[in-house]
């Protein structure tokens, strides 16, 4: 249908508007924002000043290299754990077996619940007083009054695996919905020229899954690099800063000391590096291949 | 997407007929391979589930880890005193109406993308994938000011515009993907028959987007539901709170008080963990379509 027509104007148009408004012009004014000094606090001081705010950050802030670096540490371990074990989950929910409805149902739940609510259930399950751990103890594993979330030691696992039984589904879910695609034949031929399990999965099923993988993963990477509510709300980046990724540091920077204008050179930093996973990801995707 | 199109004609195939059971063959190595790692995983995702509810429904101060007696003073604490019942009432009106504005403008973007060929169409496709990596967190400054600006701050209204702004593009992705496995001759038929466009779409492509709608529109119906950090920040008097709001604020106020906020956080997860419930299997079979393959 080629048909000179205005129609499909018409039809974008409310999304364009609203793209215009609340994305493009955002980024825009950050950009804006990142070469002026700008603080609420201090109107007076307000001015263009270059990329002075980017000096500072590369220079004069241990706290953008640490923010960024755990940043680096979460994405690669959430993503990766989360891959690894939402695959696995995928192949087992796509046996047949009773009850697969609902134990589908059940193991991909946590994929509705809000960062917020991940915090608020783990929290009740790691409170050093009536949690899960003070259970274990009263039956002789652990140590009574283990604070998983107060110890710099466990911290970090701690909040990886909260966020892994949010996340794993996300794959799961996902993954398990590209294998439905892999036609029985190639697994049945396979079986015929006398490949093992393994090997069927290794020559059948993550060929298969490649696409489906590679997309997943760097949606998921985008995603947990900007996750802030579980983090902001679970441990609020401490103890220590050991936990602030670089948008929990922003966040804090806009809300805390009103710093518009270094915050906005902190976004502008975040853009640039999911500036390189966007074009590896369209690269990886091929999109643009389409004719 | 076209290496999928060709591989899939419909947008719900049916599942595939369960092989025929192996008689009296039992397979021990189903036990290790299949049975236990799921049983620990079903562990895995319940117990935390199941710790909420204990605290939700138990008396304040017992440690059993049965909820007996059970009681539901900690509701009545939250809905009624803390304002639940309110932060309840507005989440679910800004989740339905994200619902209706992300659905139906997807639709009309989607089958725009799928149906037409315009100028722009590329630049329009590649600027709605770049949005998947801008981040929400990262915006707030700027939509800040501009909420301040237009009056849209502690509106619900306007929690309702930037939630349906943020998960719009990709609403548009996958239903475009959805409009495209519709067979386009169902409707070029019904306007040989003389529908008009409009009329053909709304007769023939429409009931096969079912499956589709239900996907994205629960999709939109979790994402605004759950939305933290536009909430906190553009609903700061108490009246226009959320739920996720109200609870993060029970996560710093009643450190003490787990039993209301577990009950806060049943009421919070009851609707959606239901909803998802309901359309799990839309989403699979829909994705698995190749929608998300954009």
């Amino acid at each position: 249908m080629r048909t000179r027509t205005w129609a499909p104007y018409v039809l974008i148009a409310p999304t364009l508007l609203l793209m215009a408004v609340f994305l493009v012009y955002p980024i825009a004014s950050v950009g804006w924002f990142s070469l002026r000094q700008h603080t609420v606090t201090q109107p007076w001081k307000n001015g263009f000043i270059g990329f002075e705010n980017f000096r500072r950050m590369l220079f004069d802030d241990p706290l953008f290299w640490q923010s960024l670096l755990f940043s680096a540490k979460w994405v690669v371990v959430e993503v990766g754990l989360q891959l690894v074990l939402g695959l696995v989950l995928a192949l087992i929910v796509n046996e047949t077996f009773v009850g697969r409805a609902m134990a589908r149902s059940l193991v991909f739940s946590p994929w509705a619940v809000s960062g917020v609510l991940t915090t608020g259930i783990w929290i009740l399950l790691y409170n050093p007083s009536t949690g899960i751990f003070q259970q274990l103890a009263q039956w002789g594993i652990g140590d009574p009054g283990t604070s998983v979330l107060g110890d710099p030691a466990t911290v970090f696992p701690a909040t990886v695996v909260t966020e892994l039984w949010r996340g794993v589904p996300f794959f799961a879910i996902l993954l398990l919905a590209d294998l439905q695609t892999i036609p029985n034949d190639l697994y049945e031929a396979a079986s015929v020229d006398g490949a093992g399990r393994w090997r069927r999965f290794v020559s059948v099923t993550l060929p298969h899954l490649r696409d489906a993988i590679v997309l997943s993963t760097l949606l998921r990477a985008v995603w947990e690099f900007n996750n802030v509510d579980l983090i902001y709300t679970l441990t609020g980046g401490g103890p220590a800063n050991q936990t602030t990724t670089l948008p929990l540091y922003v966040a804090r920077k806009a809300v805390d000391s009103h710093d518009f204008g270094y915050g906005s050179a902190l976004t502008m930093a975040g853009f640039v590096i999911l500036l390189f996973f966007s074009v590896l990801y369209l690269r990886l995707s091929k999109f643009g291949s389409r004719a | 997407m076209t290496q999928t199109l060709s591989r899939q004609e419909t947008p719900v195939s049916p599942p595939p007929p369960a092989p025929p059971r192996r008689k009296k063959h039992r397979d021990p190595s189903r036990f290790f391979r299949l049975y236990l790692p799921l049983v620990l995983y079903l562990l895995f995702t319940l117990i935390p589930f199941y710790w909420m509810l204990v605290f939700a429904f138990r008396p304040a101060g017992e440690t059993t880890l049965l909820p007996w007696p059970i009681t539901f003073e900690h509701f009545d604490t939250v809905w009624n005193d803390i304002g639940f019942g309110l932060f309840f009432q507005n989440s679910l009106l800004i989740a339905l109406g994200t619902l209706v504005t992300v659905t139906v403008f997807a639709v009309m973007g989607g089958y725009a993308l799928a149906r037409f060929k315009f100028r722009g169409q590329r630049v329009f496709l590649l600027a709605l994938l770049c949005t998947q990596f801008i981040p929400g967190a990262m915006m707030l400054i700027p939509l800040f000011v501009i909420f301040k600006n237009v009056g849209l701050l502690n509106s619900l209204t306007g929690l309702i515009i930037a939630d349906t702004a943020f998960q719009l593009p990709l609403a548009l992705i996958l239903m475009s993907g959805f409009v495209r496995n519709v067979p386009v001759e169902l409707e070029e038929a019904a306007m040989v028959d003389g529908c008009s466009r409009l009329r053909a779409f709304f007769a023939v492509t429409l009931p096969q987007l079912r499956p589709a709608l239900v996907a994205v529109g629960s999709f939109a119906f979790i994402g605004a539901w759950n939305n933290f950090l536009f909430a906190l920040m553009f609903a700061s008097r108490q009246d226009k709170f959320t739920l996720p709001v109200g609870l993060s604020y029970a996560l710093g106020e009643f450190n003490t008080d787990f039993g209301a906020l577990a009950a806060g956080g049943v009421v919070a997860a009851v609707p959606v963990v239901l909803v998802f419930a309901v359309v799990q299997r839309f989403l699979v079979q829909g994705l698995s379509a190749g929608a998300v393959k954009g």
